[in-house]
């Protein structure tokens, strides 16, 4: 280890390294910054009025004045939109995973006929822009009679979620030996049990790379639920924060505290799962 | 009670055979060892046994019940994987006793079976630790304690000690041993190593290219090999093949002097093959006389031995075991000799046993 350090500092020459690296380590803190102004200046506005908002738009709020919240609270639907996309997405992602990780584990380990012929077929969705086909899915919803009702999204959002799912799963599912399933079936279990009791524990940091993947486009999705949903009361928060939105005035206070508490959960669960997404994307690299 | 009955199994995966037609019989209690160079199918047949694989051609019975489409669990059979198969996310108590549970067992009962092969295996402080926190031999040891728990009929295990270092290997080694003494359950064995084939087999069986060359004791298969194939595949260093011409009494290498010989295989008139092992060949310095002429090749020193490896006339090596105090050069002119009751016969056409 520290014979390959040496040889690596003198190949470079001392300096170039530091420059090098140090010259990596400003981007990245630059591209923080980038990635980050957005949600602090979201974050700020929320606490401030109209007026401070346009007066001095960087300025630090004063972060007692909750009134923003407390009006979103209680005089709008904020809490409605919030169920339904907490609705909507928890059932799209529990199909996500369910439907995915099972179809992965059959293409990865059953030798059946055409079983590559469904991997290319899954595969291909990658490639296919959902929105393109926005209108015959929308004469499939009302001939399904599902139009303004949540079962429409959350059949699109499987849809539109299974393929990188299955994608990441059966790479995943691939490289787990095949030997673990053996003894399983010594051992006596089925192969629902196989899945339950072996696979699933281990196929974790892969299904939470697969969650993570998809849960941010469908919570944050405006384009499916403005085309499926009319009911006031079953739109989700993107589609329901845009009535915040006035034709004359918008009260830009109260709609940035509701897109601050909207993003919460998401990065709330991202927080809590990155060290097993980080876990997932190193897993094998170190054996 | 496990008997073994296997009738001209074949296995073909897609377009290829891999294994040509295998008869075999294992008795009860047997342990058997199966070996054979890499590729030769040994662990396809262990699979085709446990049931993991489908048998395409040919039956297998248990005690005379046909087990073609029973499937594993069902066998009564244990298998321990080469790369042991541990559960990664279970603690060892817990992958001991997933089978167990999965068998119907009460919790006192597998409470009683974890302890004993715990005890057996000398695993009890460890019983609450993941596999990944255990070293090579105590996670082989768990591969083999699980297998104990569900007290089978018949064990298999393939190469179970392909994965450990050299001390640690003869240690497991006499634990198996001593298990199969203490269970007596049917053993089924796997290796590459003919120490391991040697030391533990009641019977050992010689596999190449997805057929039996031979199956029979492990001195059985040292004295009298069936064909050249097994001859040079037991015992170490391997058994010289010279062949050799018939002149009368006398045997003759091309373009490399002769000697005589007072047993001589019945049929073989002209050519045939002579296997000798390092001990059935003697040495003299010097070319000339009774033998034939070799070069050194190299020595290898070994303490309490030494063997010498010189080539023939006709380019053929042989290995020679002298005392460790003899040196030779490389390229010394040297003569070998063949002890006689050492010779071992075997057709030049098709390589098979002859009769002296
Ligand atoms: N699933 C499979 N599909 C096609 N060929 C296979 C498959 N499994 C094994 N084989 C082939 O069958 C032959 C025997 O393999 P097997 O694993 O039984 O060998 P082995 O004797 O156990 O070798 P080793 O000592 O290296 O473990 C090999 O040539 C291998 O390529
Ligand atoms: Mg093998």
């Amino acid at each position: 280890m520290t014979a390959a350090a040496e040889t690596y500092y003198e190949k470079r020459g001392l300096i170039g390294t530091l420059g090098r690296d140090g010259l990596l380590q400003i981007i990245l803190v630059a591209n923080t910054f980038i990635m980050l102004a957005p949600i602090v200046i979201m974050v700020f506005s929320a606490f401030k009025t109209n007026m401070e908002i346009f007066q001095s738009p960087f300025s630090l709020p004063d972060f007692t004045n909750v009134a923003n919240f407390v009006k979103i609270w209680t005089q709008t639907n904020f809490l409605r939109y919030l169920a339904n996309s907490f609705i909507v997405t928890g059932a799209s992602m529990v199909c996500i995973l369910t439907l995915g990780t099972m179809a992965a584990y059959a293409i990865a380990r059953y030798q059946f006929f055409g079983a590559s012929f469904i991997l290319m077929f899954f595969l291909a969705g990658l490639t296919l822009p959902l929105k393109l086909a926005i209108i015959p899915l929308f004469m499939l919803m009302r001939d399904l009679g599902i139009l303004n009702n949540q079962l429409s999204l959350i059949a699109v959002y499987t849809a539109m979620g299974l393929p990188t799912t299955v994608f990441i799963m059966t790479g995943f599912i691939r490289t787990l030996p095949s030997e673990l399933e053996d003894a399983a079936r010594m051992d006596g279990a089925s192969e629902a049990r196989i899945m339950w009791s072996i696979m699933l524990p281990l196929v974790r940091p892969a299904m939470v790379i697969a969650g993570i993947q998809n849960v941010v486009p469908i919570w944050n999705d405006f384009f499916f639920p403005l085309v499926f949903i009319q009911n006031d009361s079953l739109k989700t928060l993107p589609q329901g924060l845009t009535t915040f939105m006035g034709e004359y005035t918008t009260d830009w206070g109260v709609l940035f505290s509701g897109l601050t508490l909207s993003a919460a959960p998401i990065i709330l669960i991202y927080i809590m799962l990155s060290r097993q997404f980080i876990n997932g994307m190193t897993s094998g690299a170190v054996k | 009670m496990a008997r073994l009955s296997l009738r001209g199994i074949k296995k073909r995966f897609k377009t290829t055979d891999v294994l040509h037609g295998i008869d075999l019989e294992i008795g009860d209690r047997e342990f058997v060892v199966f070996v054979g160079p890499s590729g030769c199918g040994k662990s396809t047949l262990l699979r085709l046994i446990a049931g993991l694989d489908p048998i395409t051609e040919g039956t297998f019975t248990l005690n005379g019940k046909s087990m073609n489409d029973v499937p594993p669990s069902r066998r009564g059979i244990a298998m321990v994987f080469q790369s042991y198969a541990l559960y990664p996310h279970m603690d060892v108590y817990e992958n001991m006793a997933f089978g167990a549970r999965l068998m119907g067992l009460t919790k006192a009962e597998i409470e009683a079976r974890i302890d004993e092969a715990a005890r057996m295996l000398r695993l009890e402080p460890y019983l609450k630790r993941k596999p990944r926190e255990l070293s090579g031999g105590q996670r082989q040891r768990v591969a083999i304690a699980r297998a104990l728990v569900r007290k089978p009929e018949v064990f298999l295990l393939d190469e179970p000690l392909s994965n450990l270092d050299a001390a640690l290997r003869s240690d497991v080694r006499l634990e198996i041993a001593r298990l199969h003494r203490q269970i007596g359950g049917t053993m089924i064995y796997v290796t590459h190593d003919q120490v391991e084939a040697m030391t533990l087999a009641d019977k050992i069986v010689v596999m190449n290219q997805g057929r039996i060359e031979q199956v029979g004791s492990p001195r059985e298969l040292y004295e009298t090999p069936a064909n050249t194939f097994v001859a040079t595949f037991i015992g170490s260093p391997r058994m010289a093949l010279i062949d050799v011409t018939r002149e009368g009494a006398r045997v003759g290498v091309a373009g490399g002097g002769s000697q005589t010989l007072d047993r001589m295989p019945a049929d073989a008139n002209g050519a045939f093959k002579i296997g000798v092992r390092p001990d059935g060949l003697a040495l003299a310095r010097g070319n000339g006389g009774d033998g034939f002429a070799a070069s050194v090749v190299y020595t290898e020193y070994l303490g309490d031995n030494a063997f010498v490896y010189a080539r023939l006339a006709d380019g053929t090596q042989v290995g020679i075991r002298t005392a460790p105090g003899e040196f030779y050069e490389p390229d010394e002119a040297v003569t070998v000799t063949i002890a006689p009751s050492a010779a071992h016969f075997f057709s030049a056409a098709d390589g098979r046993r002859l009769a002296a």
